[in-house]
């Protein structure tokens, strides 16, 4: 319950619509947008923002990939495991992002925390349901290959199922990165950090400069990340080039 | 748990304003699907007949999905302005890619000799589109309708940063309703999602031709299809 009205008031000290005393025309009469504030601004105030969105999404996925994957592996081992997993991760996939975050408020605070905790449960059902779908997908065959040629069940795991899963858990991966990068713009109602930072600015401002600089960033930047994490992809399987079909 | 206990209370204490607002939430959702419905399918379905333009078919989804949610609600604040058009704006760019994609894969995908064997028959290529095409794409067209409503409903909490109303208004306004309150607005947003989802299968089942049924089978496979779909497209 704490201070949580103190996050939809401007910083104290923080510029309210920047600069009121000299600004240009642009400014002062809150046209569409103002360039040479946002290229002023930049670097003060977006750049920093841009970094710390990027670090949000790396600290989830990391996290997520760690937990999910290991879950993965252990249910494609052990079948029962499948079904709780599942369900526990999809009933934190349907919760409202913004009550996911506030909620986590009076457990662990305004702070980056609270914001990981919802992020990270964010990407398990994507994360999972894709890897295990890839592992599940490899042939019978193949597996029985490996075996024949002497491999333990875990070089078979490690050198032949997982490379095999390996598209499938990338197209996770890639789904799950462009959601966080989506969901990191919320935490920042709870104090985050991130590109929605100066979204919740703008809405207490009212400057449009500052919602639309904002919102283009974080498009741009899921975009750019998609586009690179599909370039990723087509390097690490080079040999999945053609459509690849999870079944 | 004790706030999740309370939340529970709250529904009772607060059953109007709950009500008020999930009609608005509804409302907003609704509109916004309808419209991007009307947009997406029919374009998704025409590409999807003449085999054209996959790649934009097929890559609008992931740019769809890629779009975070409270980024399109900010732009669209800085350009339309506080209000409904504006949520409604937004929603509708969320929402239309998924439905174009499965409305274009499905229609895409259908079987080439099934095609053949309905023009052999001397169909005009109009009857091939309503009497081959379209009801064997049925399925997966729906299955994208209703990826985009779940995730239209879950969008739309966003709405309240643009004025647009809905639950999400409860879920920001925590110093007013506490954070039973909160969890009572989420859990409706939930069941809500599950509930309007669970509609759409129903009447997916009603619409589709009697031999495509898969009968035994009422899961919610939208999730999955999307996932597959995903890996399938990537």
């Amino acid at each position: 319950m704490s201070g949580l009205s103190t996050v939809l008031v401007p910083a104290a000290g923080g510029p309210v619509i920047p600069h009121y005393g000299g600004a240009s025309k642009c400014i002062v009469e809150n046209h569409q947008f103002c360039a040479s504030w946002f290229f002023d601004n930049f670097s003060t105030r977006f750049e920093p923002r841009l970094w710390e969105h990027l670090e949000l999404t790396a600290i989830a996925i990391g996290i997520g990939s760690v937990l999910a994957f290991s879950a993965a592996i252990l249910a494609y081992k052990a079948n029962w495991f499948t079904t709780p997993f599942s369900l526990v991760a999809a009933f934190l996939y349907t919760i409202p992002s913004l009550a996911f975050f506030e909620i986590m408020v009076p457990i662990t605070g305004i702070n980056r925390t609270s914001a990981e905790i919802a992020l990270v449960s964010y990407t398990l059902l994507i994360l999972f349901r894709n890897a295990l779908a890839g592992l599940q997908g490899v042939p019978a065959a193949t597996k029985e290959a490996a075996a024949a040629m002497g491999l333990t069940p875990r070089q078979s795991l490690f050198r032949v199922e997982l490379p095999l899963a390996l598209p499938a858990i990338m197209a996770g991966l890639r789904i799950a990165t462009v959601t966080i990068i989506s969901l990191a713009t919320v935490a920042a109602y709870i104090g985050a950090g991130g590109l929605g930072e100066p979204i919740f600015d703008a809405i207490q401002t009212g400057f449009k400069t500052e919602f639309i600089a904002a919102g283009v960033m974080a498009i741009l930047l899921a975009i750019v990340v998609d586009i690179m994490l599909v370039g990723v992809q087509r390097l690490i399987t080079p040999w999945s080039r053609r459509r690849v079909r999870v079944t | 748990m004790q706030d999740f206990i309370n939340s529970f209370k709250f529904v009772g204490n607060n059953t109007h304003l709950l009500l008020t607002k999930t009609l608005a939430h509804l409302e907003i959702s609704f509109a916004s699907i309808a419209v991007a419905a009307l947009i997406a399918i029919p374009l998704g379905v025409w590409l999807g007949h003449l085999h054209r333009g996959s790649f934009v078919a097929i890559n609008s989804s992931n740019i769809g999905r890629a779009l975070p949610s409270l980024a399109v609600i900010s732009i669209g604040i800085g350009i339309l302005g506080i209000g409904f058009l504006n949520t409604m704006v937004a929603l509708v760019i969320l929402a239309g890619p998924v439905m174009l994609t499965n409305a274009y894969v499905a229609i895409d995908e259908v079987d080439r000799d099934t095609v053949e064997a309905a023009r052999a028959m001397g169909m005009t290529p109009t009857q091939v589109l309503w009497r081959v095409e379209l009801p064997q794409a049925l399925p997966l067209i729906f299955a994208g309708l209703r990826t985009a409503t779940v995730y239209v409903i879950a969008t739309a909490t966003l709405a309240t940063f643009a004025g647009g109303g809905g639950l999400g208004d409860i879920i920001v306004n925590q110093p007013a309703y506490g954070t039973p309150g909160v969890i009572a607005a989420s859990l409706t947003i939930t069941v809500l999602a599950f509930a309007v989802d669970g509609l759409l299968n129903l009447l997916q089942r009603v619409v589709t031709p009697y031999p495509l049924r898969k009968r035994g089978r009422i899961g919610r496979a939208d999730a999955t299809a999307e996932i597959q779909l995903d890996a399938a497209t990537s």
